[in-house]
């Protein structure tokens, strides 16, 4: 968890300008610093005026540097741990040697005990999501609002951006750092040598999947041991079927929207036409386990996020992530189709409240989300999770390959954008205990009739407690 | 015996330090100063206080919070009082917990009908002069010294639908015959029931071994001397004679299936077809949701129903005491 | 007593083995027995070998098959290596070791007080305790979780072995007792003391109470007659005990899943939990992990078999 390999190098080489000093190898000192050095005339003056290595040195406004920061970090696949040790190392050595600390925790597990951590003893920063599920927890108090961080950094975010970091009360409580799309994905390569092309409406895309059947390939990986990611498949269904604004109203019961609505029902029906085509046991199937069904060239499609091209770089070679490509979902043929919607998650960063080391570490914590609004950092990042789209508009997007820009591209063609169902509505509802074992019982049997479970998610969200 | 009539002179009857009564078979003066009496006090005081602090405190607080749809992290109020709502929701709206209640259900009649006599029948037949006994005991008990978190990732390598043994020994992983051991509802509690099986089986084992090993073996002879089959022997003569054995390892049964948690957790978080009391609790209330109240209701009824075993258990301790 | 009826029954029947006839019915039961042996380790055998193998060879040429690579350490390896396997550990061995010994500690203390001493509530209290332990954890968890949150806790000063990033705090690093070493043993503390308390006072009832009042009238005090009259007596009741406990407590999953957040600080067994998420496909992986998880159990258990046997059965047993 120590320095980059850069600050180490620095440390152990570098004399001192032209006094002759040879730098100990034990002061934490980055290049800034040592040229800094020079100025000072003498080594003893400079760390004088440095004040140390482990105490908080000075503040320019709202932010500090030197010092400590903690971060609390959903980030447990190896591509992600890669990308925020990076991130972090990166930012120690541009803050003055801060010394910051990490704490990995599962990404499933950092979830499910959100609640508990930020009302118990978080971090000072950690990542999170976007949307109703950010919005719940600045609404109970649980997170520092940054409008001063935000006013420095939101010249490099579009409109777009901006307005997810928004919570209930119009003040910033969030740094968005990265995006993926929602689409179907598939292998080049696959196609190319069956002779498959890209469905544009429902009946071709019912028609493909029979073909890829009869075929021999599992027409639609899916897997959904997690719970979650079946609400991908409900939402674009949702969407396209019955409109953004239903869709919104329906997941957070907005203007009296009820579960209960035929609207859903149709949804439903709808869904249980192409269930046929899915992985066998996809219940028992971890998202990992669909992407590497995908590639190993059984399975013809996946519904998943960007984040499949990680497995891909993991399991597989760049080689197989060439071989990546997606389309949006079909047109259902429904006059939403002209929205062009799409689950477009958005990953952000937080400040929470109740850290114990806070009030000592605000400023370092702020600079620290500065310095993730920076689309240098963004894209250091998406060098090891390339699924994570930078989103700060300084990203330097000369090294995305094909894959990346036609994802840009798709979400900036989107008229409307949405978070994912379990980031639009409230956590105690899509959760384990809620929704997520209400669609596996869906899944289980999609062709019988959904009227008693449609009123038992709703019963279930008349239960939850006022927000 | 002992002197029952020396005492030493600080002790004697009347002094200022002499303490409590303590009474044995015959005796009946003191024996105890008035600082021995604080030490005890303290010895057994201190425990039995964080005994309730920590233990039955929370659950008296546990009972409390049901009543309340409190959500752990704003401010508790006279606001959050809902009085019974959470029962009334629970027991006829909330769809997963009949379905929990029946898996633990399940659960409990597996491991007493299926699992328990498995491990008295490797007890019973164990319990002669071979040659191996204690080997085939120590491998039979191997995995009760295992964690049930690690019993889970043990089997969850035999039952994954398309990595685990099972399914590539019967060839089926790569076709559509495919059978979701872990994914299908229908199955998939059986199957890490075969799992805490494993399990349960080498420690009902190793508690009847004990028992049986402390029956008078001219019982068996008399009744084999009488004519008797093994079977009917142990029926007729053995069981009766094991009954506060018995009685132990048919509370254990209990408990170990109210207690289940563990394996579901760590295979799916207890989702589909794995659900568990257990698991509703931990799901609704320490976890994103932070459904307290809620959580805390399904808590009381685990406790009423853990308290039938428990009760049953104390009253044999109460008996032998 | 029991013995020399067994030795007469051992005699009696050596005669009979050494009569040269196999009993078809001996040789079924052993067919049975070394069957049921096979189908017993299997799930263990089969973890090893997947752990044995690299993620790469299972991958290609699926799970049953000949390791193409050979046998490999490669994914322990990693577990040392990549996974921090020492700190996790050493996160168990510190709430473990405690946990063992202070639980002995209060239970003897209250097994001592309500066997050797007859008073008004000494069966009340032996009851409270025995019960607090059959309860299923989940029942308290919530009250529980609020509570640590709120209870402060100093801090005096740290160990830490910074080549492994351990700090154990004394008590507290961040004021509560939540999240903190000094919390998870001791829920595991107030809980197995139940158990046993049950256990020892079984087999201190057994121990005359002439013993505690000779030593009375000869002075001592009641602590003292604890710590050096009791205590030796019990030792192969706390000897068994102890290898019971160091297991309950070493393959606990829940307490540390809710009572701690940092990923670094849990116990194995607990870790193991965060290990699905982080290296997902990877079965292999997954399986050596689970192997170096019951690694310490099972070495327990095998040098430590009679004890262990004789814990469990003296809860069990009339004394």
């Amino acid at each position: 968890m120590g320095d980059s390999r850069e600050a180490k190098r620095v440390r152990n080489r570098l004399m001192l300008g032209n006094t002759g000093l040879e730098l100990p190898l034990d002061l934490d000192l980055s290049r800034r610093d040592v040229l800094k050095a020079g100025a000072y005339g003498s080594l003893a003056a400079f760390i004088a005026a440095c004040g140390g290595t482990s105490t908080s040195s000075g503040t320019t406004g709202i932010t500090a540097t030197g010092g400590k920061l903690t971060l609390g970090s959903n980030g447990s696949d190896p591509n992600s741990k890669a990308g925020i040790q990076a991130i972090v190392d990166a930012f120690d050595q541009a803050n003055g040697g801060t010394k910051t600390t990490i704490n990995t925790v599962d990404h499933g597990t950092f979830q499910n005990q959100i609640s508990q951590y930020l009302g118990g003893t978080p971090e000072d920063v950690f990542t999170w999501f976007s949307g109703h599920r950010m919005r719940f927890f600045a609404d109970k108090g649980l997170v520092t609002p940054i409008d001063d961080v935000w006013s420095a950094v939101s010249s490099n975010y579009t409109a777009g951006f901006a307005s997810s970091v928004k919570g209930n009360d119009g003040h910033v409580y969030a740094v968005p750092t990265d995006y993926y799309p929602w689409a179907v994905f598939y292998r080049k390569d696959v196609w190319a040598a069956k002779g498959y092309s890209v469905p544009t409406n429902w009946d071709d895309f019912k028609a493909l999947c029979a073909k890829m059947k009869s075929d021999g390939l599992i027409p639609i990986a899916f897997a959904d041991k997690d719970g979650w990611p079946a609400q991908g498949t409900f939402d674009i269904l949702n969407l396209r079927m019955n409109g953004y604004d239903f869709h919104v109203n329906l997941l957070t019961g907005a203007n009296g929207q009820k579960w209960t609505d035929p609207k859903v029902t149709a949804v439903f029906k709808k869904w249980s036409e192409i269930t046929q085509y899915y992985s066998p046991a996809f219940a028992g199937l971890t998202w990992e386990q669909g992407a590497d069904q995908l590639l190993r060239k059984q399975a013809g499609m996946y519904l998943l996020g960007l984040f499949v091209s990680d497995e891909f770089k993991a399991s597989g070679s760049q080689a197989d992530v060439d071989q990546l490509d997606f389309f949006p979902f079909p047109d259902l043929g429904t006059s939403f189709d002209a929205e062009k919607a799409l689950d477009a998650p958005i990953d952000v960063y937080m400040v929470s409240k109740k850290s114990p080391t806070l009030s000592g570490d605000l400023g370092q914590a702020k600079a620290f989300m500065e310095f993730l609004a920076k689309g240098s950092t963004q894209v250091l990042y998406w060098q090891h999770a390339p699924g994570s789209i930078p989103t700060a508009s300084d990203a330097d997007t000369s090294q995305y390959p094909p894959l990346t820009k036609k994802a840009v591209q798709i979400v900036s063609a989107a008229q409307k954008i949405t978070q994912y169902f379990d980031r639009d509505s409230r956590p105690d509802f899509a959760g384990p205990n809620g929704m997520q074992g209400f669609l596996l019982k869906f899944l289980s049997n999609p062709s019988a009739d959904t009227t008693g479970l449609q009123s038992q998610m709703q019963s279930f969200w008349d239960s939850l407690p006022p927000e | 015996m002992a002197n029952t009539t020396r005492t030493a002179p600080a002790r004697a009857l009347g002094s200022p330090e002499a303490g409590a009564l303590v009474t044995t078979r015959r005796r009946r003066y003191t024996l105890l100063t008035r600082r021995d009496k604080v030490l005890l006090l303290l010895m057994v005081g201190i425990p039995l206080a964080l005994d309730i602090v920590l233990i039955w405190l929370p659950t008296i607080t546990s009972v409390l919070l049901s009543f309340t749809n409190w959500d752990g992290l704003s401010d508790l109020t006279s606001k959050n009082f809902v009085g019974l709502k959470n029962y009334q929701f629970m027991f006829t709206g909330y769809t997963l917990f009949w379905p929990a209640f029946s898996h633990n259900v399940i659960w409990l009649l597996w491991l007493t009908f299926i699992a328990t006599p498995l491990g008295i029948l490797f007890a019973v037949l164990l319990d002669r002069e071979m040659r191996g006994s204690r080997i085939y005991q120590s491998i039979f008990f191997l995995p009760v010294v295992l964690a049930l978190a690690v019993v889970g990732l043990i089997w969850e390598l035999q039952y994954t639908p398309t990595d685990g043994f099972i399914n590539n020994f019967l060839g089926i992983a790569h076709n559509s015959h495919l059978i979701d051991w872990l994914g299908n509802p229908r199955i998939n509690l059986y199957a890490i029931l075969v799992a805490a099986s494993w399990r349960h089986i080498g420690y009902v084992m190793i508690l009847y071994l004990a028992g049986l090993k402390s029956v008078d073996p001219s019982l068996k002879e008399a009744a084999r001397v009488d004519g008797a089959t093994e079977v009917q022997t142990f029926f007729n003569v053995v069981l009766p004679v094991m009954a506060p054995i018995n009685v132990v390892v048919v509370v254990v049964t209990a408990i170990e299936s109210l207690r289940a948690f563990d394996i579901a957790f760590i295979i799916n978080q207890g989702k589909n077809g794995l659900e568990l009391l257990s698991i509703l609790i931990t799901n609704n209330s320490v976890s994103e949701a932070s459904l307290v109240g809620f959580g805390s209701a399904i808590a009381v009824v685990l406790l009423v129903i853990s308290l039938v075993p428990i009760v049953a258990f104390l009253t044999r301790v109460m008996r032998t005491f | 007593m029991a013995t020399a009826a067994a030795t007469a029954t051992v005699n009696r029947r050596d005669v009979q083995i050494k009569r040269p006839r196999v009993k078809p019915a001996r040789v079924a039961l052993h067919a049975f027995l070394i069957t049921m042996v096979a189908i017993w380790l299997f799930p263990i055998a089969w973890a090893i070998f997947t752990s044995l193998r690299t993620f790469g060879d299972t991958a290609l040429h699926g799970y049953i098959s000949w390791p193409a690579d050979g046998l490999t350490l490669i994914n322990y390896q990693t577990f040392v290596t990549e996974a921090q396997l020492p700190l996790y550990y050493l996160n168990t061995l510190v709430v473990v070791v405690p946990g063992v010994i202070f639980t002995l500690l209060l239970a003897s203390l209250v097994a001592f007080g309500c066997t050797q001493f007859s008073w008004k509530f000494n069966l009340t209290v032996l009851l409270i305790f025995t019960a607090g332990n059959l309860l299923p954890p989940q029942v308290i968890i919530i009250p529980l979780y609020y509570a640590y949150l709120h209870t402060p806790i100093p801090y005096f000063g740290e160990i830490d072995i910074n080549a492994w990033n351990f700090s154990f705090a004394i008590f507290s690093d961040n004021t509560l007792l939540y999240d903190q070493y000094i919390g998870i043993i001791l829920i595991h503390v107030v809980f197995q003391t139940g158990f046993a308390t049950f256990v020892l006072s079984n087999y201190m009832k057994t121990i005359t109470k002439e013993i505690t009042e000779s030593a009375l009238v000869d002075g001592a005090n009641v602590l003292r007659i604890w710590w050096s009259v009791i205590l030796p007596l019990c030792r192969p009741a706390l000897a068994a005990m102890a290898t019971l406990l160091f297991t309950f407590i070493y393959n606990d999953f829940f307490w540390a899943l809710v009572l701690m957040k940092s990923g670094a600080k849990r116990p194995i067994t607990t870790a193991l939990n965060n290990l699905q998420g982080e290296f997902f496909t990877n079965n292999n992986l997954i399986a050596a992990g689970a192997l170096l998880a019951c690694i310490p159990p099972i070495l327990v258990y095998i040098l430590l078999q009679k004890q262990f046997v004789a814990g469990l059965t003296l809860g069990s047993t009339k004394g």
